[in-house]
């Protein structure tokens, strides 16, 4: 495929190397090998999310057709209970999320950095899960959480009859349930980023700060987190577009029950486009996720954009 | 001014002083220290459990019978070990289609695995070698473009590569169909079909479009960081874009192509979206199979059967893990720090 | 005890079975100036760090002021620390990074506001007081990391290779106005460094060290011409000693056709004992020209190479097939390939044993 592509050019460029300029041959190769990478870049993220933005504004079902209906589609996606529910769940589990994994992540490295002993058989511990996937990560925490053989049936066997601890069918706390998967999957990665972040840092610094008699949790807070902003944007970024894409682990924990209580948007957008025959309502609510990247990215970009002109 | 000599003599003549020196000597104490250390050592041997405990349910519960799992609970020991739920899970188990367990999805996913990740690397190893060391005009700028496409959800082109893909398969049969009907005359040998969307192909292709932005940027910064001058040295003795590639960057590039080849074999492994919508039934990959055993509404539930594969889909990218250790962290490192 | 300012005893550090620091004894003198030369890895920045408190020792004790502070922190030992990187604190400005210890040790307000002042005047950099490290450079970075060791009123200085960062003509300029900040505040200074011209221009003291031991501690000008053996002396100079083996006879150094009697060289134990050794001679110890003739002990050799370096010239030749350099003027012409004659005068030389490498 491409590589039997750029193969093929190979032959003309070694052929015919007297005739013109080195300096043409030279971009041609290069762009001949780059064919792949800009068609990907050009036709199916540009191309393929402009399609996207613009049949949100049609009436297509089954099959996408171009008869514009204005914002009709966004209209009922809003009026809709399931995508509001959606919106909502995300909008819970993403910021507790994003803050107990930046906490969680932070203070696991903090610790792992105090020159203790095991560190590596810790940092393996607390990354194997990310080595896994969203689907045995949703299934073993759905059996964990059984009701009746997992965490609430032990601590009853135990004696506490009235323990209720069941939220996987308990509509209200069903997002804490997935959070608990999340966070166990997800936690390991940041503490790894921190941990790189912190092992940057100079060592002078610390000693800098002993020597100042700065007591070592305000040496974190008014130092050391400060000097890991940028480690901390990264880490922000990915959390952030790791929650917008939430959908495996639903699919597999919940299957967005009990009810509709569990469901999330790209799942509504799945629905839609694969499930529902109704590919306007799955362009126009998959639109809504890329606006909500955008809300995250820009300034993010901007900030970056902003400090590398600084520095 | 005391010099070396007075300074030997010293210690000697301090000696009778010392009572008076003398106070804390050597390491301070560890008491202090040891309780905070009780307290690290703790906090972090709580969480390790924590973390470990549904890798440790996994393996028992897929251990058990089903009427053990009924009468003990998810954390307890089993009592008489069995295989049967793994056996059961790998060559029985049914999703809603079929019932030859899993180990139809296994060989799905190594289908896919293989293919993705050579196109997708090979793809992603020529593009970052020409972005770092051949750069053109424009070429950074569809290279930002392909960074930006990595943060744009998954479900905003989920469609349209559809499309894509169908369009393609109908586009290259009539190729085919044509150069073939061109070079035989006889009737009705020309009846092969491309098909890309809803097959295996298709599948390769989306995965290393979708592997892209991470895989190039890794390979450019990669190559990025290999001497200018050992470039500009082979170009001087007349090496082109090709020669430079395979004789002086590919070698050198064992460490990049085994991360490469580690987050690309755990990525496609643990994909479930794509599979799920690129594939028919009789070709989902592993994961997707996986779903359907364990949240398949018919019969009774079977956790040990269930858990056993869970076990069985997770165990590949385990491996890896366990295996590779630091390299994973740095490949995961490289991809998201810099992502 | 008041003149002891800085008092090591019997100091041991190991990291497991490496020992990075044996059995070390120093005494460093109120308002003295004490530099620890050596090569890297040979345990100075290690002692500087057990001074200050940041490395526990193994065994031995550190007395500051009389005071034994062997288990005490780094911030309850009267000391300031200025850092190689400098280790300034990014995200505050100036004002912050020079303000913030003291703030935390719940000094008051304007006492705080007092100390910064002066130390900002001291150093001259008032202007920057507002301004975030990462907008100073190099040279002012160094100030204001002198400035947060100034501000905490102390009675001793460490600095752990505090210049190296910096560029060759800043490192100088930086260098007078450390010398210049040493007479005005009278503090004790322990200075680590690797660098020869600053151990000696900065220096009352200089230790050198080597394998986790203090070879010699003596004054610049004794370690300069009288090295207790012969790694102090191949260490200190540039362009380094030349080293001639022979033997010692009677009074007299003989080297195949070279003789020297050693005639007011002063022997460390009255007189040596004959046997093998080792006779060290500095480059620009060398006598060249007519006044050669005169010297007590005369050689000649050719030029193999001249590099001239305008203020002197650096002649390249080979004594017993060794390397042999010989500093001149500048100004006498010499071409390659010239036999010189040359004059040394004993009493500048050092004599070595050739087993144990001790001064004779």
């Amino acid at each position: 495929m491409a590589i039997a592509e750029s193969a093929d050019t190979v032959a003309p460029e070694r052929s015919a190397p007297q005739k013109r300029p080195l300096r043409l041959f030279r971009n041609l190769s290069s762009k001949i090998a780059l064919i792949p990478m800009i068609a990907t870049a050009v036709i199916v993220f540009m191309g393929g999310t402009i399609w996207t933005v613009v049949y949100s504004f049609t009436s297509s079902g089954l099959l996408p057709r171009l008869n514009w209906v204005g914002l009709d589609q966004y209209e009922r996606l809003w009026g809709t209970t399931k995508w509001i529910i959606s919106i909502q769940n995300l909008a819970l589990y993403g910021i507790c999320s994003l803050v107990l994994t930046l906490v969680i992540g932070f203070v696991l490295a903090a610790m792992l950095d105090r020159k203790i002993r095991f560190e590596d058989a810790f940092r393996t511990i607390f990354l194997y899960p990310f080595a896994l996937s969203f689907i045995v990560t949703g299934l073993v925490w759905q059996w964990i959480l059984n009701p009746d053989y997992g965490v609430q049936g032990v601590v009853r066997s135990l004696g506490w009859e009235s323990f209720t601890f069941n939220p996987l069918n308990n509509p209200d706390i069903v997002m804490f349930g997935l959070l608990i998967a999340g966070l166990w999957q997800g936690t390991g990665l940041i503490m790894c980023i921190m941990l790189a972040g912190l092992r940057g840092i100079d060592d002078d610094i610390w000693k800098a700060s002993r020597v100042d008699g700065i007591p070592v949790w305000k040496t974190y807070t008014r130092i050391i987190i400060p000097m890991m902003r940028p480690v901390f944007v990264t880490a922000i970024v990915l959390i952030a577009s790791g929650i917008i894409k939430l959908y495996d682990l639903v699919v597999a924990q919940t299957s967005g029950g009990p009810g509709i209580s569990s469901e999330v948007p790209a799942k509504y957008v799945m629905q839609s486009m694969f499930g529902g025959q109704n590919l306007g309502q799955g362009f126009a609510a998959s639109t809504m996720m890329l606006l909500s990247v955008v809300i995250i990215l820009v300034p993010w970009a901007l900030l970056e954009f902003g400090g590398r002109k600084r520095g | 001014m005391a010099d070396i000599g007075t300074l030997n003599t010293m210690k000697a003549a301090e000696d009778p002083v010392r009572g008076q020196l003398d106070g804390p000597r050597g390491a301070r104490p560890k008491r202090n220290l040891s309780r905070r250390n009780i307290m690290l050592y703790g906090v972090l041997i709580v969480v390790a459990i924590y973390y470990l405990l549904p890798l440790y349910v996994m393996i028992v519960t897929s251990l058990k019978t089903m009427p053990e799992i009924r009468l003990g609970n998810v954390f307890s020991l089993p009592k008489d070990i069995t295989f049967q739920p793994w056996v059961k899970a790998w060559a029985e188990a049914c999703t809603g289609v079929n019932c030859d367990g899993l180990s139809r999805g296994f060989w799905n996913s190594v289908r896919i695995l293989i293919p993705s990740v050579i196109l997708s690397i090979s793809i992603a190893c020529v593009s970052g070698y020409a972005l770092s060391k051949w750069k053109f005009k424009g070429s950074e700028v569809f290279f930002t473009l392909l960074l930006v496409g990595a943060f744009i959800p998954y479900q905003v082109m989920l469609y349209p590569v559809v499309i894509i893909l169908r369009d393609v398969g109908t586009f290259l049969t009539d190729i085919w169909q044509g150069t073939c009907g061109f070079f035989t005359s006889a009737e009705g040998s020309c009846r092969g079909r491309v098909q890309l969307f809803g097959s295996l192909s298709g599948l390769v292709i989306v995965h290393s479009i979708f592997g892209m932005p991470i895989l190039v940027l890794l390979f450019r910064n990669y190559f990025a960081s290999i001497p200018e001058e050992l470039f500009k040295a082979a170009r001087v003795d007349g090496a082109g874009f090709w020669q430079i590639l395979f004789r002086i960057m590919l070698p050198m590039s064992l460490p990049i192509l085994v991360v490469a080849i580690i987050l690309q074999v755990t990525g496609i492994w643990n994909d479930f979206l794509f599979g799920v919508v690129y594939t028919r039934a009789e070709q989902y990959p592993m994961t997707v199979q996986l779903n359907n055993i364990v949240n398949s509404v018919q019969g009774t539930k079977e956790y040990n059967v269930n858990m056993a594969a869970t076990l069985l889909t997770g165990l590949v990218p385990l491996a890896i893990y366990f295996v590779s250790g630091k390299l994973f962290v740095r490949g995961i490192a490289a991809g998201a720090v810099k992502g | 005890m008041t003149d002891h300012s800085v008092q090591i005893k019997d100091l041991d550090l190991h990291f497991g079975a490496v020992k990075v620091l044996q059995n070390l004894n120093l005494d460093i003198h109120d308002g003295e100036f004490l530099v620890l030369l050596g090569s890297s890895g040979c345990g100075k920045s290690t002692l500087l760090n057990c001074i200050a408190g940041l490395l526990e020792p193994t065994d031995g004790q550190i007395f500051i002021k009389g005071q034994n502070v062997t288990w005490k922190e780094p911030s309850e030992r009267g000391i300031g620390m200025v850092f190689q990187s400098y280790a300034l604190y990014p995200q505050m400005t100036v004002e912050g990074n020079l303000s913030f210890g003291l703030k935390n040790a719940r000094v008051p307000k304007d006492e705080i506001k007092r100390r910064v002042d002066r130390a900002a005047e001291i150093l001259q950099i008032e202007p920057l007081l507002k301004r975030k490290p990462g907008a100073l450079s190099g040279g002012q970075r160094q100030r204001v990391a002198i400035g947060r060791a100034l501000v905490r009123d102390v009675d001793v200085f460490l600095f752990d290779e505090p210049l190296s960062n910096l560029d060759a003509k800043l490192r100088a300029d930086l260098r007078v106005e450390l010398k210049r900040l040493h007479h005005q505040l009278k503090n004790t200074m322990i200075y680590v460094t690797h660098d020869q011209v600053e151990a000696m221009t900065l220096a009352n003291r200089i230790a050198i060290m080597k394998g986790g031991l203090i070879m010699q501690l003596d004054t610049p000008d004794v370690i300069y011409n009288r090295p207790v053996n012969k790694y102090v002396a191949d260490f200190i100079g540039s362009p380094s000693m030349n080293f001639i083996e022979g033997t010692l006879e009677r009074g007299t150094f003989r080297a195949g056709e070279f003789t020297m009697r050693m005639q007011g060289y002063d022997f460390a134990a009255g007189s040596a004992q004959d046997g093998p050794a080792i006779a060290g001679i500095r480059p620009e110890h060398i006598v060249t020209g007519e006044l050669a003739a005169n010297m007590p002990a005369t050689m000649q050799v050719k030029a193999e190479l001249v590099e001239p370096m305008g203020s002197d010239t650096l002649i390249w030749s080979r004594v017993n097939d060794e390397p042999f350099r010989i500093r001149m003027d500048g100004h006498l012409p010499v071409e390659e390939g010239e036999i010189l004659n040359i004059g040394i005068d004993p009493a500048r030389v050092s004599l070595f044993d050739t087993s144990t490498e001790e001064r004779l």
